[in-house]
């Protein structure tokens, strides 16, 4: 891997060497007191964060400092960037300066693609840690990981991804990677929040969540943005409560073994039940924690090439 | 002054003649020409055609000439074999007033390279809320025939119905950017299944197709003349078909961009690609390349519009839309519309030169190349290959969607009444 920018076009063998990868190094660093490995020592991995995040950010300086990379992280406030500089000269900036790894967020469609671009010439590899509506390959990387451990394995799984799937990257990243990784997703939304030509996808489509529940392995809940309950998408966050939220009723029609997701932040109360968030079937904390894993393999396929993990 | 003789010259692409040009105009067409103190030009194999004109350009002067100024603009229309333009009124300060459209025309006639026309805004500042003063431009040195808040849709129906109305006492035409701007908020790209899988906010064909359905209503209720900037979609074809079989005042024109490319260049999230209306599926430049051959669209209109590196070299949704077009135009109606036969030479002629001279009033363009008329024509070998460098073009920007593309026809020379503004690549000032 040069880059990692989109799993579209992400193919199942390399997915899954990833993912190999993430297992391998979690069960490394289990009980360890001290959690860090030498792999990437010497390298230099900057974070550039254009829009608010917590866990994403979080997960990703955590990856390098466990991996040894020196880690920097920079945010469109306090850095050139308020200062109204664009995003092709922060990147050859930061390039410049020695990055052998940029890793960024951007609310454009497309940031990272660009980014690579530009930097193509220097030869830093450019992660895509979400791209506006595009893409936000690591986050599914990180939910595939979960439903491997939950699951066993992701082939002739059934998959619901329940929301906003229009807006989100989040649901791109998971509708490519999990059906090359053999599952089938159906995505159960509102046909406003419906991407265009959606049933050209290789999914199914569903408007009824409850007609989905008994035959589904994992239910993956997207956020809805808070933007959106004023766009007019739907009548109201009662309505779509109603209709596509997570309920302890909705739980109990699902399957016994199925999984609960959330790739957060959560909106209590409206998209998932309190308690269903926190119900042993919900693997939201699971997630954050591959996530971390997750990250440091995907540092380690882009930037330590034939060394060992360990 | 003295004469010239075009020496084997094919009109329209037909039989070969002689055209001698003596003050300006079309001496004599023929066998027999009077050659006596004229320069004979051998102009063997090449085909002629009446100068083209461009309803709708982008001269960015007054305001971004750090894009292209009157000058270059005009260096690149004649490259192009335009013979004459017209300069949209999104400069800064707006074309919306006689001092800024007599600004503009008077830069255009002391350049002298092809005739520029300003375009005069329909609403104040382009703000789709108050008329601005057709009136006094249509009665300034510009003349102003032509009204358009181009790159802004003029939205609510009763101001748009007004402005047509009004136009009529003016012999105007008001020329429509149609873009429901309720349908088309953030709107990035062609909404479609590519967009809608790269995560680009949709500009659906119904926010063009609903404003051009209703303006046409409103053309047919005031009794006014309507013309359509650069129609993107399959839909909005049929519609115009209707109209026009209504008897509605309606032309419409059509972008070389849109004729040739489509959203399949998304792809990349280059935004030398974007552009308003955005590139739509090929299945409608398919369509609008027969709607053209059929005369339902009049016209090929560049929507040349320059813009600087930096507002392009950019993130997708950060960049400005649009492209370069005059000096490419011709070979891109050669390759879409001459190469495949959906048309001749003289329906180069139509669409390029004499449809957009009659939407546009003008009475000395578009001309039939024959003696008496005015000697204002393009010379095109038709059988050269050239290259696409954006570097390499007139204009300052070089924001040209066709970079590295082999493209057929050349412009040789371009004549605007008997002077030549343009021969094999060299701009002639005056």
């Amino acid at each position: 891997m040069r880059h990692l920018l989109a799993t579209e076009g992400l193919d199942a063998d390399t997915a899954t060497a990833v993912l190999d990868t993430a297992e391998e190094l979690k069960r490394t660093l289990l009980g360890r007191e001290v959690r860090k490995l030498p792999t990437l020592r010497g390298r230099t991995v900057i974070t550039m964060f254009y829009e608010a995040s917590t866990r994403t950010r979080v997960s990703f300086e955590i990856a390098g400092k466990w991996m040894s990379a020196d880690v920097v992280n920079v945010s469109s406030t306090g850095s050139s960037v308020g200062k109204g500089e664009s995003l092709r000269d922060t990147a050859l900036t930061l390039a410049a300066a020695g990055a052998d790894c940029v890793i960024v967020r951007h609310p454009a469609s497309g940031a990272a693609h660009r980014l690579a671009g530009w930097l193509a010439e220097v030869g830093t590899s450019v992660v895509n840690a979400g791209d506006g509506m595009h893409e936000h390959p690591t986050q599914a990387l990180l939910d595939a990981a979960t439903l491997r451990e939950r699951l066993g394995s992701l082939a002739g799984r059934r998959i619901a991804i329940v929301g906003d799937v229009l807006h989100s990257r989040v649901a791109r990243s998971n509708v490519h990677l999990l059906t090359t990784l053999g599952a089938d997703v159906v995505l159960v939304a509102p046909p406003t929040l419906l991407p265009a030509q959606v049933r050209r996808w290789p999914v199914t489509v569903s408007h009824t969540f409850d007609a989905e529940l008994p035959s589904v392995d994992a239910v993956m809940m997207l956020r809805v943005q808070a933007e959106r309950m004023h766009g007019g998408f739907f009548p109201s966050t009662r309505e779509y409560s109603i209709a596509y939220g997570l309920s302890e009723a909705r739980l109990a029609a699902l399957p016994e073994h199925a999984v609960v997701l959330h790739p957060g932040p959560m909106l209590r109360g409206m998209e998932i039940a309190s308690s269903v968030a926190d119900s042993p079937r919900a693997a939201i904390t699971q997630q954050v924690a591959n996530g971390v894993h997750v990250r440091m393999a995907v540092l380690y396929h882009l930037l330590a090439h034939e060394e060992e993990v360990a | 002054m003295t004469g010239m003789v075009l020496r084997g010259v094919r009109p329209y692409g037909e039989d070969p003649v002689d055209l001698e040009i003596r003050d300006g105009l079309i001496a004599a067409v023929g066998s027999d020409v009077d050659t006596d103190g004229a320069e004979v030009r051998d102009a063997g194999g090449l085909v002629a055609l009446p100068g083209f004109v461009d309803l709708h350009t982008h001269l960015r002067e007054p305001g971004r000439e750090d894009t292209e100024t009157i000058a270059t603009g005009s260096a690149a229309a004649a490259l192009g074999g335009y013979t004459a333009v017209f300069a949209m009124a999104n400069t800064n300060p707006v074309a919306d007033n006689a001092v800024v459209v007599e600004h503009v025309w008077r830069r255009g006639r002391e350049v002298g390279l092809v005739d520029v026309h300003p375009v005069g805004a329909v609403t104040v500042g382009l703000a789709g809320e108050k008329l601005a003063e057709l009136g006094t431009m249509a009665g300034s040195l510009a003349r102003v025939r032509m009204f358009s808040d181009d790159g802004h849709c003029v939205a609510d129906p009763l101001l748009m119905r007004r402005a047509l109305e009004y136009s009529t006492a003016l012999d105007a035409v008001i020329a429509q950017h149609a873009e429901e701007p309720r349908l088309t908020v953030g709107a990035q790209a062609h909404e479609g299944e590519l967009a809608a899988r790269l995560g680009l906010a949709g500009w659906p064909a119904v926010a063009e197709e609903s404003i051009i359905a209703r303006d046409c209503l409103l053309a047919r209720q005031t009794g006014a003349r309507l013309h359509v900037c650069h129609v993107s979609t399959a839909g909005a074809a049929d519609l115009l078909r209707w109209a026009k079989a209504q008897g509605i005042e309606v032309s419409a024109e059509v972008t070389p961009h849109h004729l040739l490319l489509d959203d399949e260049r998304l792809a990349t999230y280059d935004p030398v690609n974007k552009v308003n209306p955005p590139l739509r599926t090929a299945a409608d430049a398919k369509v609008l390349r027969e709607a053209l051959a059929e005369g339902v669209l009049d016209c090929v209109a560049t929507d040349h519009a320059p813009h600087a590196p930096q507002d392009k070299d950019c993130e997708w949704s950060a960049a400005r839309p649009g492209m370069l077009g005059l000096q490419t135009a011709l070979s891109v109606v050669v390759r879409t519309m001459v190469e495949p036969g959906l048309l001749d030479w003289r329906g180069v002629a139509r669409v390029m030169s004499e449809r957009p001279a009659a939407i546009a009033g003008l009475p000395d363009q578009g001309r039939p190349l024959d003696p008496g008329e005015p000697a204002t024509l393009t010379l095109v070998d038709p059988d050269a290959t050239w290259t696409v460098r954006g570097a390499a073009l007139a204009s300052i920007a070089g924001n040209t969607p066709y970079e590295g593309m082999s493209l057929p026809g050349r412009v040789v020379t371009t004549m605007l009444r008997g002077r030549v503004t343009v021969h094999e690549g060299e701009v002639h000032h005056g």
